[in-house]
């Protein structure tokens, strides 16, 4: 009995541990800020790995999730003798939550993975020691710039995910069910608004970007060196994420749409 | 690959993201470049203002010319009192023109309507609609209707 009661408090103690360790391994990567001449080629390296890479796979989702929305909106909304209205409806999901969440869940599966699983094997194979014993900070050299680029790419993902994704409930809802373009258009336009909806949206991006690109790194960083270890610290990497961001998704749409 | 053509691909990447930021602020949102509009104020008094917000639009024939920056109620009369911004350009509203407030459609949002009158003074900047009409309001229709006022 006592024994269960102290695996708890272990199980307490370790979680609060990691939690502190994050925190500082953020505040040490954040303050080591690379040299421009050195630092700015491998954020332009680390973007392409982290935010060209992932734009295939952030269309295509893009693409066929509006169609769907306007597939669904079509049937629901047609009931009601309002299909016009499928223009508003589309762009507001997803421009308020489709567009951040979706993207930030593709994005960890698809980036925060590899950067875990990349840093982590540098751990195993004691490239970072190496770096360390050759004088080079490995959280400034090969942490920073990977930390920066998911903070970067996240929010220019999402938003090429929304664009794609009206475009995609358009090419149903106008080209293909017939609604009429300009009402579906104009609709939009009048119930869109720019600071609330659009910017709002980013900021959520901007969030789950940062969250993200901050989980994969650590939990590279963090991981047992052992290939065990490496595997579960990606499975780790894309189980918080996802979490995370459904999590702070539902604290951020309370602070920004709901009337209190 | 060579490190300059990655740079050119990230480059692209980010004007992309740039051009959808663009397309959603200006093809979705409807946001117009010359967003920062000269405008004035004129007020209104309504006995009831029915579910209009403020952000709502105010329009004229139809054309949306301004919009409703705040509800208030008046202490003394106990009326609502709207405060609209109307775009600079229609400065020639006639004096005795009256506010309305409409639905747009069946269940659509409210909106106000100014319906021109025919004087030939026009309303200044800080004035209030001499003449106003207020929302319909369907359940009170019916109970006048059913007894008999």
């Amino acid at each position: 009995m006592m024994d269960r009661i102290a695996g708890l408090g272990r199980l307490g103690l370790a979680i609060i541990a990691s939690f502190g360790r994050s925190g500082q391994f953020l505040f040490g990567v954040l303050a080591g800020v690379p040299r421009p001449a050195t630092g700015f080629p491998l954020l332009v390296k680390q973007l392409y790995a982290v935010g060209v890479l992932s734009l295939a796979i952030v269309v295509v989702s893009g693409l066929f999730i509006g169609m769907v929305l306007g597939l669904q909106g079509y049937t629901i909304l047609s009931d009601y003798g309002s299909e016009s209205a499928i223009g508003q409806m589309i762009a507001l999901t997803l421009v308020r939550e489709l567009g951040p969440v979706v993207t930030a869940l593709l994005f960890a599966g698809r980036a925060g993975s590899a950067l875990t699983a990349e840093i982590g094997l540098m751990k195993a194979t004691e490239q970072l020691s190496s770096m360390e014993m050759m004088g080079v900070d490995p959280l400034r050299r090969v942490v920073a710039p990977r930390l920066w680029a998911g903070f970067l790419a996240m929010p220019v993902l999402a938003m090429i995910f929304s664009v794609v994704g009206i475009y995609g409930g358009m090419l149903v809802g106008v080209e293909w069910l017939g609604v009429f373009e300009g009402s579906f258009w104009g609709n939009m336009q009048s119930s869109v608004d720019f600071v609330d909806d659009v910017l709002n949206g980013f900021i959520k991006s901007v969030v789950f970007g940062f969250v993200c690109a901050w989980i994969a790194v650590y939990q590279g960083y963090d991981c047992v060196p052992t290939s065990a270890g490496i595997s579960s610290a990606t499975t780790k990497t894309v189980v918080y994420s996802s979490l995370a961001v459904l999590g702070l998704d539902f604290v951020l749409t309370a602070v920004m749409f709901g009337d209190f | 690959m060579a490190q300059r053509s990655i740079e050119i691909i990230v480059g692209l990447f980010m004007i992309a993201g740039l051009a959808a930021l663009m397309f959603l602020a200006l093809q979705v949102s409807g946001l117009s470049p010359k967003s920062a509009e000269q405008t004035y104020t004129l007020y209104a008094n309504f006995n009831d203002t029915g579910g209009l917000t403020p952000r709502g639009k105010v329009s004229m024939a139809g054309v949306t010319v301004g919009s409703i920056e705040s509800i208030t109620l008046d202490r003394d009369t106990f009326q609502a009192r709207v405060t609209m911004s109307i775009h600079a350009e229609v400065d020639n509203i006639p004096a005795d023109s009256a506010a309305v407030i409409r639905t747009s459609g069946l269940l659509g949002e409210q909106y106000i309507d100014i319906s021109i009158g025919g004087d030939l003074e026009s309303l200044n900047p800080g004035d209030t609609f001499y003449s106003t009409q207020s929302a319909m309001n369907l359940e009170r229709l019916i109970s006048n209707f059913a007894s008999g006022r």
